[in-house]
């Protein structure tokens, strides 16, 4: 077979030509075709589909260009999603209560989480390691199997009832289960590790001789942190505040599984108008408008993830 | 440091790691509870155990999601490695700040607008070309290769950041073609980075619940979709069986990547002294 063996050679010789020359445009375009095509289009067809009328048919919603006058096609928008979402209060309250909780839990999760990886910083050898390894863990374990363990504590037979009766400071089991606080232990769990591993990743950089400095000078340890600690871990604290905040405000699985539908969050009422409802408009409605509200913070992300990629 | 400080932060890491930890160990313990009611115990016991290797919908389901993270993650490894080299080496280009834009977004985006646009993209697509024609393995893998590849670019990027060109411009220099540079000297520096972001994007593949759901038809139930539809209306003993395999499994290789990582790293830094 030296006739095909030639021209496979020929061939391959091509291809590396084809590859050689465009090889810049290969590295940059194969990646920018897919994100384009499988990330960037489909926001728009969301955004199209929110101004769409839902209808009984498969797909559940109409086209936005009619073609049937002939010629030119005639665009009817249809507003009529979006001021249900101003009319109906369930979606303002159900918005901001997101907002509110992913707040509350960003918050908390900054308290718990910036002496931890304050306290990491602070150890040395391999117990630091072994440390930040156990942080880096949970990201590598199911979050839904995360969030089911807190199923089994909350439970009205669960383990904090159980310790709370054995040790007689209730007579009878209280309800957590499917109440807010639920939600909020679920998300501060949940997604504590990703508050502390920014934090973490920006203290290791620091230089500790300003701050010994500070003490050297006569400054106390209190004063030393507020003027001289915290403002050099600024862009760690905004880094993890962020990555906390902007998933928590749309999160589904832990106010589907520990909120019970007792806790108004809009992630689960997307979920709900798209699946139970069957009202792909206004989930596309309701989609537009999360993103809305959170893309101030996702450019501010992307912004301090650019500059400390640089620095 | 003084003394009182210390005190502080130990108590700090002991709360925060009990709470990271508590409930997981409780649900491991659980797992061996012979009684059906969850949170009562009734005696050790293996039978949810049993039960769920003999459950055929959750070998189903596992070796579904085995395949899904494997072709996606490997995937996404190919393409996120060139996202991340054409941020770290290429300079300028057309389109960077889109670009730049559409590698960090999926890593923040909630996962029920990814999972929306995606479901909406296919249907789409399915009325102009008759493509997907239904939708399931093929639509899930297309989702994960899409947000873990941006994590994998992150991590190559990051790597690229830190190593310096020297070597790639000395080959250049050497006469060495573009593309031998990149296959001979940029990719095996590269290749922890790429072995990293490989390990993420599987685990975040057979992690998903939300994308998968939105993008899956009929007949195609993933791991995490078979998990949810059970511990939905209350708590399941066989899933803590399940959970106790999948997380002791996960622990023992982080811990003994870290445990090799940690070696190596004595090792090069006994070395280095010498």
């Amino acid at each position: 077979m030296a006739a095909s063996d030639q021209s496979l050679k020929r061939w391959y010789s091509k291809f590396t030509n084809v590859v050689h020359r465009n090889l810049r445009s290969l590295i940059v375009g194969i990646p920018f075709v897919w994100l384009l095509l499988f990330f960037l289009v489909p926001f728009f067809i969301v955004l199209k589909l929110s101004f769409a009328e839902s209808i009984i048919a498969s797909p559940p919603f109409t086209s936005l260009l009619d073609w049937s006058g002939g010629g030119f096609p005639e665009i009817s928008i249809n507003k009529d999603n979006y001021l249900y979402l101003i009319e109906d209060d369930l979606y303002l309250r159900t918005y901001l209560n997101s907002l509110k909780i992913a707040i509350t839990c960003t918050i908390i999760c900054l308290l718990i989480g910036y002496p931890m990886a304050y306290g990491i910083v602070r150890t040395q050898g391999t117990w630091r390691y072994i440390l930040l390894l156990l942080i880096i863990l949970p990201f590598w374990t199911s979050f839904l199997l995360r969030v089911y363990a807190w199923m089994g504590i909350l439970a009205d037979q669960g383990t904090i009832n159980d310790i709370l009766l054995y040790l007689g400071f209730i007579d009878k089991p209280i309800k957590l289960l499917y109440k807010p606080i639920a939600v909020y232990i679920g998300i501060v769990y949940t997604y504590l590790p990703f508050m502390i591993l920014p934090l973490y990743a920006n203290m290791e950089k620091l230089d500790s001789s300003l701050r010994e400095a500070a003490m050297d000078l006569g400054a106390n340890p209190v004063s030393t942190f507020f003027t001289v600690t915290l403002p050099m871990t600024l862009p760690g604290i905004i880094a993890g505040s962020l990555l906390v905040f902007i998933p928590a405000t749309g999160e589904f699985v832990v106010p589907d599984l520990l909120g019970g539908g007792n806790v108004l969050m809009i992630g689960r009422l997307l979920s709900s108008e798209f699946n139970a409802n069957h009202d792909w408009p206004l989930a596309s409605a309701i989609a537009v408008v999360l993103l809305i509200v959170l893309v101030l913070p996702m450019m501010l992300y992307h912004r301090v993830q650019a500059s400390q990629a640089n620095s | 440091m003084n003394q009182k400080k210390s005190k502080f932060l130990v108590s700090c890491l002991i709360f925060g790691y009990a709470f990271l930890y508590i409930p997981i160990f409780l649900l491991i313990i659980y797992s061996f509870n012979y009684s059906p009611l969850l949170p009562v115990w009734g005696g050790f016991s293996t039978r949810w155990y049993t039960r769920l290797l003999e459950s055929p919908e959750v070998w189903s389901a596992t070796a579904l999601s085995l395949q899904i993270a494997f072709i996606s993650a490997t995937v996404a490894t190919v393409f996120g490695t060139l996202a991340g080299l054409a941020l770290a080496r290429l300079g300028r280009f057309r389109g960077k700040t889109v670009f730049t834009g559409m590698i960090s977004a999926p890593l923040v985006m909630p996962e029920v607008i990814t999972g929306l646009s995606l479901l909406l993209l296919f249907i789409t697509l399915w009325q102009l070309t008759g493509w997907p024609e239904q939708r399931g393995m093929m639509t899930i893998t297309i989702a994960h290769i899409t947000f873990a590849m941006a994590y994998v670019a992150v991590i190559v990027q990051s790597r690229l950041a830190g190593t310096n060109q020297a070597l790639e411009e000395a080959a250049m220099d050497l006469g060495a073609k573009p593309l031998r540079v990149l296959t001979d000297i940029t990719i095996p520096m590269l290749a922890p980075g790429m072995m990293a972001g490989w390990l993420l994007a599987f685990t975040l593949s057979l992690d998903d619940l939300i994308i998968a759901s939105f993008v899956s038809g009929p007949g195609s139930t993933t791991l995490p979709m078979l998990i949810y539809s059970r511990i939905r209306l209350g708590l399941k003993p066989d899933i803590n069986a399940l959970a106790t395999i999948l997380i002791v499994s996960v622990a023992i290789g982080v811990l003994v990547a870290g445990w090799i990582m940690l070696r190596q790293q004595k090792q090069r830094a006994l070395l280095a002294n010498q």
